[in-house]
């Protein structure tokens, strides 16, 4: 660490005003930030009491809230890739190793394009790198399959940042989700390699008989033309080399072949309660989504006329990325709704869009990437109307 | 025809290639481009930019139709009644789509059919009614002409560089040659390009990168 500093301190004088490397000023600070707490300290005069929690503080807290979706992520594409492969007795630690070679470089190359990309557009512009990047660097590679090609992700990662983000200003100007943007570019540039049976990592190894790479929401589509009922068909799924693999309860606990991040519905309502209990996310946008999404299925059920619509609505809850979705996207401050009452209006659309997509557009099997995109879009048309909803009945009350 | 006409007007007043009309066919190009700045002829850049060739083609066809018709029109200005100028331009914008349509149609018919609507749709391309009313309609017909063609210029310059992109990335291709494919490197096409949101994209970043450096901005 001292080491460090004394390195730090020996190049600073050529990064100042006048200096030779002054265009990369910025550059140096944030690096000088990212490594020691800053030593500038308020003026003797004004005020002197902060609140502990900065932006640093609150990308810090949502990191935290998405390790227990990492780890079981690292840990679940080891264990797919083993059930696939038909060695369902391999050892917990060479799962976790077959998970990390996948999972581990797709992040190195996210935080590696997307900072790089931030740093230079700190430096051209002539602003502090700040610490926006953080999260989106994390929730890049949850969003996407074990075996993407690290090409993909660096591309996608910098479509991402350099159009979602920094077209509109950088941090905090985006109008969508950084990493949803990521993931829809991947969607639709190379619709091939992020679709069918890519959410299980078969590496060398050759697919057991009988192995079938559909997803519950591919089985659910197939439904619709075949007629057969869902949740028999998610029964008897994976018969004979991973029994049971779409049963309510291992979907809940997400013990199945999908992104990296968004199998498990019981890791990411880990996350929400660590969002919730610290304040960095919205309670009533997770229940919205949650809620709204379950109300359509029940909708759904009602009017019946296939297989898919008659689905019990609390599969919707579990099936495809929800869960990660409205606990993780959908409350992104930045792109939310930011009034009290448009965040419920926000959460539901995002949850009955999702369930409506996932039902009616066999060409989008999840919903909830294209939901949370849609309603990103229309969250400053929904502040609009709350506020002016507001001032309307304010000025009733006024007597003048 | 027109232009014999044209140069015997700029004959009393300045040469045709003054300063000043210099500048109507530079301006287009960059700080008054038609799509860039004007944001007009928006569909059909997102429409035939898939490939250099067809908007190549597309880019001729609409340098020929508003270079004439603005030529036409800046000679009847005088004689237009105001109240029906519409309907003549209108009739003679089209007078030059059908002829640039036969004339494809006739010479290369399989790029005919892969612009397909977009050649007649030049009739009510924005850029060619907006040449038509904001300048012909003013002015002689030697600055007209060159008008028409800057603007015609400028349309071209943007398309070509956005379906330079889109083919470059959607198919690893320009002009139809396999460019990654000739270097020996496969590459896989980028669905995104061949999909209208590529050129949004495309069009997004010429506009971008356009002002960071010429520093235009928009003034309410």
């Amino acid at each position: 660490m001292k080491f460090l500093r004394n390195q730090l301190d020996k190049v600073k004088h050529s990064f100042e005003k006048g200096g030779k490397l002054e265009k990369y000023y910025y550059a140096y600070e944030a690096i000088d930030t990212f490594l020691f707490a800053p030593n500038s300290t308020n003026g003797v005069k004004g005020s002197q009491i902060r609140d502990a929690i900065d932006l640093k503080r609150l990308m810090i807290t949502v990191i935290v809230a998405m390790v227990p979706c990492l780890l079981f992520g690292i840990w679940n594409v080891g264990h797919q890739h083993f059930l696939a492969i038909g060695q369902p007795d391999a050892a917990l630690g060479d799962k976790i190793w077959i998970g990390a070679i996948q999972v581990v470089p797709i992040i190195i190359i996210s935080y590696g394009v997307g900072l790089g990309i931030e740093f230079l557009f700190a430096t051209l512009r002539r602003h502090p790198v700040n610490e926006g990047y953080l999260v989106t660097g994390m929730l890049i590679p949850l969003v996407m399959p074990p075996d993407i090609p690290l090409w993909q992700v660096a591309v996608a990662t910098a479509f991402a940042v350099v159009i979602g983000k920094e077209a509109f200003g950088g941090t905090g100007m985006n109008v969508v989700n950084i990493a949803l943007t990521a993931r829809a570019f991947l969607y639709f540039a190379y619709p091939t390699d992020i679709s069918g049976s890519v959410w299980t990592y078969l590496g060398d190894g050759q697919a057991v008989a009988g192995y079938s790479g559909a997803t519950p929401l591919s089985i659910a589509g197939d439904a619709v033309t075949s007629g057969a009922n869902v949740v028999e068909s998610f029964g008897s799924f994976g018969a004979g080399w991973n029994d049971g693999v779409y049963t309510l309860s291992n979907l809940f606990m997400g013990l199945r072949p999908g992104s990296i991040g968004e199998t498990s519905t019981l890791m990411c309502l880990i996350g929400a309660a660590i969002l919730i209990a610290t304040g960095a996310g919205s309670w009533k946008i997770i229940v919205s989504v949650f809620g709204g999404a379950y109300l359509m299925g029940l909708f759904l059920n009602l009017v019946g006329g296939n297989a898919f619509l008659e689905m019990p609505a609390h599969y919707h809850l579990v099936i495809g990325g929800l869960a990660f979705g409205a606990v993780f996207m959908a409350t992104d401050p930045v792109t939310a709704s930011q009034t009290e009452s448009g965040k419920w209006v926000y959460g539901l659309l995002i949850g009955m869009f999702t369930v409506l997509i996932r039902v009616f557009n066999p060409a989008y099997p999840e919903g909830i990437m294209l939901a949370i995109l849609l309603m990103n879009v229309f969250s400053p048309l929904i502040d609009y109307f709350v506020v002016s909803a507001n001032k309307k009945r304010r000025l009733q009350r006024a007597t003048v | 025809m027109s232009t014999a006409v044209a140069e015997v007007v700029e004959k009393k007043s300045e040469p045709l290639f003054s300063k000043k009309n210099k500048k109507l066919i530079t301006n287009p190009l960059d700080i008054d481009n038609p799509i860039t700045v004007q944001v007009l002829g928006i569909c059909s850049a997102l429409a035939v930019t898939t490939q250099m060739k067809p908007a190549l083609v597309m880019s001729i066809a609409l340098l020929v139709v508003t270079t004439s018709s603005n030529g036409i029109i800046s000679l009847l200005r005088n004689t237009i009644p105001s109240r029906i100028r519409i309907i003549v331009q209108l009739a003679i914008v089209s007078l030059w789509v059908i002829l640039v349509d036969q004339v494809l149609k006739a010479y290369s018919y399989e790029l005919w059919k892969q612009l397909s609507v977009y050649v007649g749709l030049i009739i009510t391309n924005c850029i060619v009614m907006g040449r038509l009313e904001a300048f012909a309609m003013g002015n002689k017909p030697g600055p007209s002409l060159l008008d028409g063609f800057g603007n015609g210029l400028g349309y071209g310059l943007i398309l070509l560089i956005v379906a330079f992109f889109r083919e470059l990335f959607g198919g690893g291709a320009i002009f139809g040659f396999k460019v990654f494919d000739a270097m020996g490197i496969h590459y896989t096409g980028n669905g995104i390009m061949l999909l209208p949101a590529g050129a949004c994209f495309i069009v997004g970043i010429v506009i971008w990168v356009q002002r960071s450096l010429n520093g235009y901005r928009e003034t309410h």
